[in-house]
């Protein structure tokens, strides 16, 4: 049977270009459906009825969606690159440090760059004791998984490129050398990989448009 | 090697009971050791330095946490029988998506019920209901959410159902008659060994918090 993979997502979301990275890592062929969200379609309300959000996965038309349950079954059904090890120990781990980015790390990275400025610094403190696990956790690998990029790497791609496209849209600073340099290392190779690389939005268009979104009188030193 | 297997709980931690009921369903024998959460023991610091909280599952020395995390680690070590989670990709999605959703919206709406008063309980109250109502939807005619076999997303669910006196008395609501069917999947589930010896009664998670 022919395969049909189809994938709802936004340009500067990286929810869905985590999902892209996978995909492409694995070599799928897919079709890309860019949602606009203050409008969505009939499709996305159709596949995922329960949250309405992107990004969405349809594979031969069965729907997936939350973008890590959708990166597990990227990894389960292609065979190829693998996204996660194969040791049910290293597995743990790894499905520990994504669930650690996104359910922790997000929110006060978001909010010191974007809050009120009274919550700012303390959301800043919180942010930086949040990325020092990280940097403890990615020790002397290249990458999250080790040798090659795998799903934590691709999970933390907001860290990679989203944070930076935050500071300098918002004037503050967080990922710095001094504090972070195994992650502000592990950041540029992770950027400068060629899958990757040809993945990530635009970067002006996007700090264009987190400044218009939710910067306004925010400028800092 | 010897298997060593410890877990670092609270008994009434809804996610704790999750990883009992798993360890149950496999038969797996193991040490619990019961902490006080307002003093922490080193151990649970030095094995969960990032949140300090329970449960750690800790097999020969190596700890694992997040209860959803470590329920899918037991499956995936003991896999030779019981398993938790589907063998297809697509029904493992697609209760992976489902356990997420109890985690997102179930454990939120039913903490704001008993925490807090006024308009924020009555939203809290909406929320929890229409969550319980959504999984309805989705248990549909089956016994389980696992489809004939209890699995994954009962799991993760099922033990919420120690704190339904909680949620009931403070909440001033009865959710049988609010939400039947998640009563009756409920109680299909507590005929399970693993279900039944690991939930605590209703009314001592209430008197904890008294």
């Amino acid at each position: 049977m022919a395969e049909e993979v189809l994938l709802f997502g936004v340009w500067g979301s990286p929810f869905s270009r985590r999902v892209e990275m996978a995909l492409k890592l694995k070599g799928v062929e897919y079709k890309y459906m860019e949602e606009d969200i203050t409008n969505k379609s009939p499709a996305l309300l159709k596949y995922n009825p329960i949250h309405k959000k992107i990004p969405v996965l349809v594979h031969n038309g069965k729907p997936i969606a939350e973008s890590q349950v959708i990166l597990e079954y990227i990894d389960e059904t292609w065979q190829g690159y693998s996204l996660l090890p194969k040791d049910p120990y290293q597995r743990a781990v790894a499905r520990f440090w994504a669930k650690f980015i996104d359910d922790k790390c997000l929110q006060p990275v978001f909010k010191a760059c974007w809050g009120e400025e009274k919550d700012r610094e303390k959301a800043a403190e919180e942010a930086t004791e949040l990325l020092k696990f990280l940097e403890e956790e990615l020790k002397e690998k290249r990458f999250f998984g080790g040798e090659s990029i795998g799903m934590v790497d691709i999970v933390a791609s907001i860290i990679a490129f989203w944070l930076g496209v935050f500071e300098e849209a918002s004037g503050v600073k967080l990922l710095t050398t001094e504090k972070f340099p195994k992650l502000c290392n592990w950041a540029h190779e992770f950027v400068s990989n060629g899958v990757i690389k040809e993945n990530l939005p635009p970067r002006d268009k996007l700090i264009a448009y987190f400044r218009n979104r939710f910067g306004g009188a925010n400028a800092s030193k | 090697m010897a298997e060593e297997v410890v877990l670092l709980d609270f008994w009434a931690s809804v996610f704790g009971m999750r990883v009992r009921i798993a360890l149950a369903e496999k038969g797996i024998k193991y040490e619990s050791k019961e902490e006080d959460l307002r003093n922490k023991s080193d151990l649970l610091l030095k094995m969960n330095p990032v949140h300090k909280k329970v449960p750690v599952l800790i097999h020969n020395g190596k700890p694992v946490c997040e209860s959803l995390i470590i329920v899918q680690y037991i499956d995936e070590v003991w896999n030779d029988s019981s398993p938790l989670l589907p063998s297809d990709p697509y029904q493992r999605a697609h209760a992976r998506f489902w356990a997420d959703f109890v985690d997102q919206k179930v454990y939120d709406a039913s903490r704001r019920v008993w925490r807090t008063k006024g308009e924020e309980q009555e939203a809290a109250k909406k929320d929890f209901f229409e969550s319980l109502k959504t999984l309805v939807r989705e248990l549909g005619d089956k016994p389980y959410f696992g489809g004939e076999t209890f699995g994954f997303v009962d799991i993760a669910l099922i033990t919420f159902y120690s704190w339904f006196y909680v949620y009931e008395t403070y909440g001033k609501f009865s959710i049988e008659a609010e939400c039947p069917e998640i009563i009756a999947w409920a109680k299909r589930c507590m005929q399970k060994e693993s279900v039944a010896n690991t939930l605590p009664d209703q009314k001592k998670v209430y008197d904890l918090l008294w």
